[in-house]
């Protein structure tokens, strides 16, 4: 092991730490605030990604295709919340569970319909698609980078609609205590409007981000949406401080598990038992985290305040 | 009450009319995967069992041929699931199908369980070619160690004297590790086995394949897996640098993604089959056209083997002449392998895994532009896999 490829993991954690921010960010406020699980969340995801594909190959350029797939995904989500989620908030969450699986596969469905089960590989303009040297003899992929910078540049964003807003106070209110927030007058419908359609814009552009190196596929947003929901255990629900923290942790950990486990295992054990248990014990890593957390935090590491 | 009595009596002659008219049918399970990304091989499978149940006119042995297919979701229990419906509830006389080992180890008791005949028109798990390997079972396909091993053999032919080994931690993947490894002379200096199906993002991998400096990669990632890898690998700017074995990665199903997405790295690269679309057979021949004619697309090397499970099929019914009781006689029809292959003539082993060539294919253009595979050279002639000394048959 060299420094410059500990580097180069702590990079590729931080990045698919910023993925699963993205994710865990709409999600952690849709079921801190509104109390729903929406298990939909990750076809959002999805029909970001796909939608972005077909932009892009239609006007032949990727940050085109993501600006038009943006406001598009926002679109459907809030459609989503007004034609299907909005009359089980008040429902218990076996109920949620329930319907929005059934969105789920009604959303695959409709993907391999419109898009056929092949998916899409979106292609990427030619200042993107090599890699820079970050340091002498150390290449890291560009996008990779980009996706990096993005991801701090809308995690700052959200940090100011949160902390420095009118609307960001409400959100935390209603995280804190949503019933209070009722009884004060403010308009709930409208508030809960708003934020699903804010959590499935951020999991569609998670999906346009992804896009680019996993293809738009149909199922992809099943693959993430387990590590979301990792996540916004172990950040504590409907804290986005928590989410953030909790994201980068979570992919720093399964990086770190997937490039050093084998070696490290192989320190103590024979080669061949750590062949066998490295990868074994890589794909556990982020759910033994969840339950030292779920064990000594049951609130979580950074839960919304008023409620830890 | 006439007419009640009329119409009990009448339905009682339907059903007695009607006895005769099954049994003369061969009823044909096919289990593959319909759903999620993988739904595009099983799609290809699909199409090539229809276009060669239409090239047989629809008939063996004299009997009307009747097909059930059924989605396994990528899940070995719901494959599973899926085999007993087409066992106990529909009666097949044959279950054919199955892209995934692991769903096939998982099924495959169902079907031979209960006496009927289990044809792989893929997966060929190492467990089923030795120690478990039945009577009942045959493979139109490979052994999965068969393919990598032949890649390893090109490895030493190429001088590569260091490797840095990926695919998926599941059945399969670790039968191709063990396939390379077994004819590989030179050193495995890394070694990943990742998350499957989940794992689609290969970044921390491809950075310990680039830190090992070695001669080259080797990669087993069937279905959109293999898109993923082969985009992060151009990304991560090792096209060029470090060249790419792959087995069952670059296929007809995943090229005009490929050329759709412009990974040009994917141009030139090297890939180990025991068939090539140019393969110039007549049954080949037959096949590629009429599939191309039909689907307007190149077929993958899943639907050359399912096209010929069909004809394995009808070679046992027609041996029999529609005496679908005659397992025994049915069972030696088909271990003569005596049908025509797309291959090729070639010969089944103990174990019903054919022993056969395997050749070397390079990634090219064709005269439309469509990139596809050209076969280059012959690395095995009538290679049999290592288990079928440990099959007691």
């Amino acid at each position: 092991m060299t420094w410059t490829l500990l580097l180069e993991q702590s990079l590729n954690g931080f990045q698919l730490g910023i993925v699963l921010f993205l994710m865990a960010a709409g999600l952690t406020l849709v079921f801190g605030i509104m109390d729903m699980v929406n298990l939909a969340h990750g076809s959002l995801y999805m029909i970001g990604a796909l939608l972005c594909a077909t932009f892009t190959e239609w006007t032949g350029s990727f940050l085109l295709g993501v600006l038009l797939a943006l406001p598009a995904v926002l679109v459907v989500g809030i459609l989503v919340e007004v034609v299907a989620l909005r009359t089980l908030y008040k429902r218990d969450h076996l109920d949620q569970v329930l319907a929005s699986f059934g969105l789920i596969l009604f959303f695959n469905e409709l993907a391999r319909i419109v898009w056929g089960p092949e998916g899409m590989a979106i292609p990427l303009p030619a200042w993107l698609d090599g890699s820079i040297e970050i340091l002498p003899g150390v290449p890291y992929p560009t996008y990779r980078l980009m996706v990096i910078v993005v991801g701090l540049a809308v995690a700052a964003a959200l940090y100011w609609l949160v902390v420095k807003t009118r609307t960001g106070m409400l959100i935390r209110a209603g995280a804190s205590n949503r019933t209070m927030v009722g009884a004060l007058g403010v308009n709930i419908g409208l508030l809960f409007t708003l934020i699903f359609g804010l959590g499935a814009a951020l999991a569609g552009l998670a999906g346009m981000i992804a896009a680019p190196i996993v293809q738009a596929n149909i199922g992809m947003g099943e693959s993430i949406l387990i590590p979301a929901f990792v996540v916004i255990v172990v950040g504590g629900i409907g804290s986005i401080r928590g989410a953030f923290i909790a994201a980068l942790i979570v992919g720093l950990i399964d990086t770190m598990g997937r490039s050093f486990l084998d070696v490290l295992l192989g320190t103590f054990m024979s080669a061949n038992a750590a062949e066998t248990a490295a990868p074994a014990l890589s794909a556990m890593a982020i759910y033994i985290l969840m339950a030292v957390v779920l064990f000594f935090r049951p609130q979580g590491l950074f839960p919304p305040q008023g409620r830890g | 009450m006439t007419i009640g009595k009329l119409s009990a009596g009448f339905v009682a002659a339907l059903a007695l009319a009607s006895l005769p008219a099954q049994a003369a049918s061969v009823k044909i399970g096919f289990v593959t995967t319909l759903t999620t990304p993988a739904g595009v091989i099983g799609r290809d499978m699909q199409d090539a069992f229809n276009l060669a149940l239409e090239d047989i006119g629809g008939k063996m042995g004299g009997l009307d041929v009747e097909v059930f297919y059924e989605d396994d979701g990528f899940k070995p229990e719901i494959g599973k699931q899926k085999t007993d419906k087409l066992v106990q509830k529909d009666d097949v006389d044959f279950v054919a199908g199955y892209i995934w080992s692991h769903v096939l180890l998982a099924s495959q008791k169902s079907v031979l369980g209960a006496g009927k005949f289990l044809i792989s028109a893929n997966a060929g798990p190492s467990q089923l070619a030795g120690k478990q390997c039945h009577e009942n079972f045959f493979a139109t396909s490979w052994q999965n160690d068969q393919t990598p091993m032949a890649m390893g053999e090109v490895l030493n032919k190429r001088g590569v004297k260091s490797l840095y080994v990926i695919a998926p931690n599941y059945a399969a993947g670790k039968n191709m590790v063990a396939g390379v490894e077994r004819s590989f002379k030179g050193k495995i200096v890394g070694k990943d086995l990742t998350k499957w199906p989940g794992q689609l993002d290969f970044s921390a991998e491809l950075a310990k394949a680039r830190a090992s400096k070695a001669d080259g990669v080797f990669v087993f990632y069937p279905g959109k897996a293999g898109g993923a890898f082969m985009k992060q690998y151009q990304q991560a700017g090792l096209n060029g640098k470090i060249p790419l074995y792959s087995v069952f990665t670059v296929d007809s199903l995943s090229l005009p993604l490929f050329q759709k997405g412009k990974l040009e790295g994917v141009m030139g690269s090297y890939m180990t089959q025991f068939w090539a679309p140019d393969l110039d057979t007549p049954q080949n021949k037959k096949f590629v056209d009429g599939f191309r004619k039909k689907y307007n697309r190149y077929p993958s090397f899943y639907a050359a083997q399912t096209y010929d499970s069909m004809f394995l099929i009808k070679s046992a019914v027609d041996a029999v002449k529609g005496d679908l009781t005659n397992k025994d006689g049915m069972r030696a029809a088909m271990a003569k392998a005596d049908f025509p292959s797309v291959r090729g003539s070639f010969k089944f082993g103990n174990n019903h895994f054919p022993i056969q060539d395997f050749y070397l294919r390079e990634v090219v253009a064709d005269a439309d532009g469509n990139w596809t595979t050209a076969t280059r050279d012959v690395v095995y002639k009538d290679h049999q896999d290592p288990y079928a000394k440990d099959c007691k048959m």
